[in-house]
């Protein structure tokens, strides 16, 4: 049951900032400083993301095969490798170094 | 300062990159297809979590943003009180208003429509959304992506928890090197000039710093502030000279 609450709070959290973004009357977005912040800020969460997901384990950092498998896939994309292969790319070479004992 | 979203309503009037809209639904195919599939690696770390195959498969019906997902079953999985895990999830689930902030102006949708797109403001349909050069490619770029991800995500969720017996470990598989791929190729194309470079190296910097510090899902939060941050930094060098109005502007066309 509290696995139900739990699922049932992020369903109605998540849905709702959503639509808020949608929402935000477009008067409150005419200023050039405005426009230029909502542009900036996926920038910053996904850089943060990609770095936390490569790096965090629980609550530490940590150098592991993900590191070589996400290294793999920001060649990929200097290769302008179509988006399929560059994530491809970093699961079979994360793979290979854990296979490997890495 | 040049506005990415002052866009024309139809391709081939002048913008450097128009393209046809096959390029566009191939684009939006291509990241739905590559980002739903991987949703098998959700159901499969979700029914490993220990959570029910409908448990499971509501979470990606109903919550839809991956790193929310993947957030609360971890933190289910660790024990957590279900209010703290849920508010973890959310703290990863706000960037996605930002995300609609950006979406409402590119898409111009009638406001009776915006509470059934609403769900597919995610991090992938928009980084599909913003790379199109006309308000049509945005539109089709968003609904194909959207649609896509959502039939696929849902689909290998399902056949994730179901086969998560089957497959064992799967980190083993490298798996968990799908969900940092998928950002950072969602995030590539967003580096064009300095000022974005900047904002993305503060924002890994926070990330990873606050990580050991802050609770689960608050370092993503305090590293958007590196967007201000940097923003107010660039405003002080320019330091009110005239000058640093035509570099803005400057700048702001390299963006498309």
């Amino acid at each position: 049951m509290t696995v139900w609450i739990a699922i049932g709070v992020t369903a109605v959290g998540c849905y709702a900032v959503k639509l808020l973004g949608l929402l935000v009357p477009a008067g409150a977005l005419e200023r050039p400083l405005v426009r230029r912040l909502a542009a900036l800020l996926p920038v910053a969460l996904l850089a943060a993301l990609t770095a936390q997901q490569t790096f965090a384990d629980g609550r530490e950092l940590v150098l592991d095969a993900r590191a070589a498998g996400v290294a793999a896939a920001a060649v990929a994309l200097l290769l302008r490798a179509p988006f399929l292969l560059v994530v491809a790319a970093a699961v079979v070479v994360t793979a290979g170094v854990r296979a490997m004992g890495g | 300062m040049t506005e990415q979203t002052a866009l024309p309503d139809a391709p081939g009037t002048g913008v450097a990159g128009a393209k046809p809209d096959a390029a566009v639904v191939r684009d939006a195919l291509g990241v739905g297809v590559a980002v739903g599939l991987s949703g098998f690696a959700f159901g499969v770390t979700s029914a490993g979590s220990g959570l029910g195959l409908a448990q499971t498969c509501a979470l990606s019906l109903l919550v839809f943003t991956g790193a929310s997902q993947f957030a609360l079953v971890g933190a289910l999985a660790a024990g957590g009180n279900p209010l703290t895990a849920a508010a973890g999830a959310f703290f990863l689930g706000v960037r996605n208003a930002f995300y609609g902030l950006r979406l409402s102006q590119l898409l111009a949708l009638p406001r009776a429509v915006r509470p059934f797109a609403a769900q597919w403001v995610i991090d992938e349909t928009t980084a599909v959304a913003l790379t199109q050069p006309t308000r049509r490619g945005v539109r089709i770029g968003f609904t194909v992506t959207g649609l896509t991800l959502y039939v696929l995500w849902n689909l290998t969720t399902l056949l994730g928890a179901l086969g998560a017996e089957a497959i064992g470990d799967t980190d083993a598989w490298g798996l968990d090197a799908a969900g940092p791929a998928v950002f950072l190729a969602l995030l590539a194309p967003m580096l064009k000039n300095t000022t974005e470079r900047a904002v993305a190296a503060l924002a890994v910097l926070l990330g990873l710093g606050l990580l050991p510090v802050l609770p689960a899902g608050v370092p993503v939060l305090v590293a958007a502030l590196a967007a201000p941050l940097v923003l107010w930094a660039r405003g002080r060098r320019a330091g009110g000279a005239e000058a640093a109005a035509g570099r803005g502007a400057a700048e702001g066309e390299n963006e498309r």
